[in-house]
């Protein structure tokens, strides 16, 4: 993944926090925000996630004029991303199997807020083979991304997990 | 308010239920802030008839977002250094988490009291399906 302008807004903010369900005021009411030690609005630890919106190559994002690879009338499917379009991103579905999202780990340098510019460049990381029982061979690959803001200084540095499964996870 | 180094031990525990009965439309919801609008989440046709699930799930991440309420209503808004978690196993629409942090450790470090924990976040069946850490700056 490579964002060259992520901008971090109040509203984008405000509505990342609702959709994780924290009430906190601290990610929507300014004039409260103002009264604590962060001297303002901040972001949610995982909003940085987020940062997707604004990579005008995820693969998880529908494309205005491209095919998308989810239900109209009928499943489809046919156009999922590839395993190697995946690095980084948090799952998807090719073959029999499924590319699963397998862990999350931020590093966080200061706290993003509103205003922010941020940028970020990724690096492969790791990459390694499991056996399992439930979903057969599972392929583990890291992603390493750090972000930065528009002064340089870097905020978050993330590193993302993805596994590729065999198969479909077995439920049993 | 932050937590206080005096405050806290090795051992303490904070619980809290960070979602009860997990909605499909707050899949929807967390599909649209966070841009990853991978079907397998949102789409019922595409989970059950392409991925072979029996119906959609959550997103990894947005189980990572409700754990990090539970964080930050514990160590004060703004105060984490690292956050890290696996996801061990599905969540469903309709399960109830509740996510836990334990210290493990009060040390020094860059010259401030960090409190370092064990995060874990568990289904209504007792179930881990995220496991992991985080840190933070104390008072």
């Amino acid at each position: 993944m490579a964002v060259e302008k992520f901008p971090v807004e109040a509203g984008h903010i405000m509505m990342f926090a609702r959709s994780v369900g924290d009430a906190n005021p601290i990610y929507a009411d300014e004039n409260y925000a103002k009264t604590t030690e962060t001297g303002g609005i901040i972001a949610p630890p995982t909003f940085i996630q987020a940062s997707s919106q604004y990579d005008p190559d995820a693969s998880l994002r529908p494309k205005i004029g491209q095919k998308w690879f989810g239900s109209g009338a009928k499943p489809s499917g046919s156009n999922a991303p590839t395993e190697e379009s995946l690095a980084g991103d948090a799952g998807g579905t090719s073959g029999g199997g499924t590319g699963l999202h397998g862990g999350q780990h931020y590093t966080y340098h200061r706290n993003m807020k509103p205003g922010d510019i941020l940028t970020a460049v990724s690096k492969p990381g790791q990459r390694w083979e499991k056996e399992s029982k439930r979903a057969g061979k599972l392929i583990f690959s890291e992603s390493i991304t750090e972000y930065s803001d528009q002064n340089g200084e870097l905020v978050v540095t993330a590193r993302s997990v993805g596994i590729q499964t065999e198969r479909v996870v077995d439920q049993g | 308010m932050s937590l206080k180094a005096t405050d806290i031990n090795v051992g303490d525990e904070h619980a809290e239920v960070i979602v009860n009965d997990l909605s499909r439309t707050q899949l929807v919801q967390y599909a649209g802030t966070s841009g990853d609008y991978n079907p397998l989440h949102t789409d019922e046709l595409f989970a059950q008839e392409i991925g072979g699930y029996p119906t959609v799930f959550a997103h990894g991440m947005l189980t990572m977002g409700m754990t990090g309420k539970m964080l930050t209503n514990w160590v004060g808004d703004g105060r984490l250094k690292t956050f890290g978690l696996d996801f061990r196993t599905q969540v469903w629409p309709g399960d109830t988490l509740t996510a836990t942090a334990i210290v493990s450790e009060i040390i020094e470090e860059d010259g401030e009291q960090v409190v370092k924990a064990d995060v874990t976040t568990s289904n209504q069946n007792g179930q881990v399906v995220a496991i992991g850490y985080a840190s933070a700056r104390l008072d």
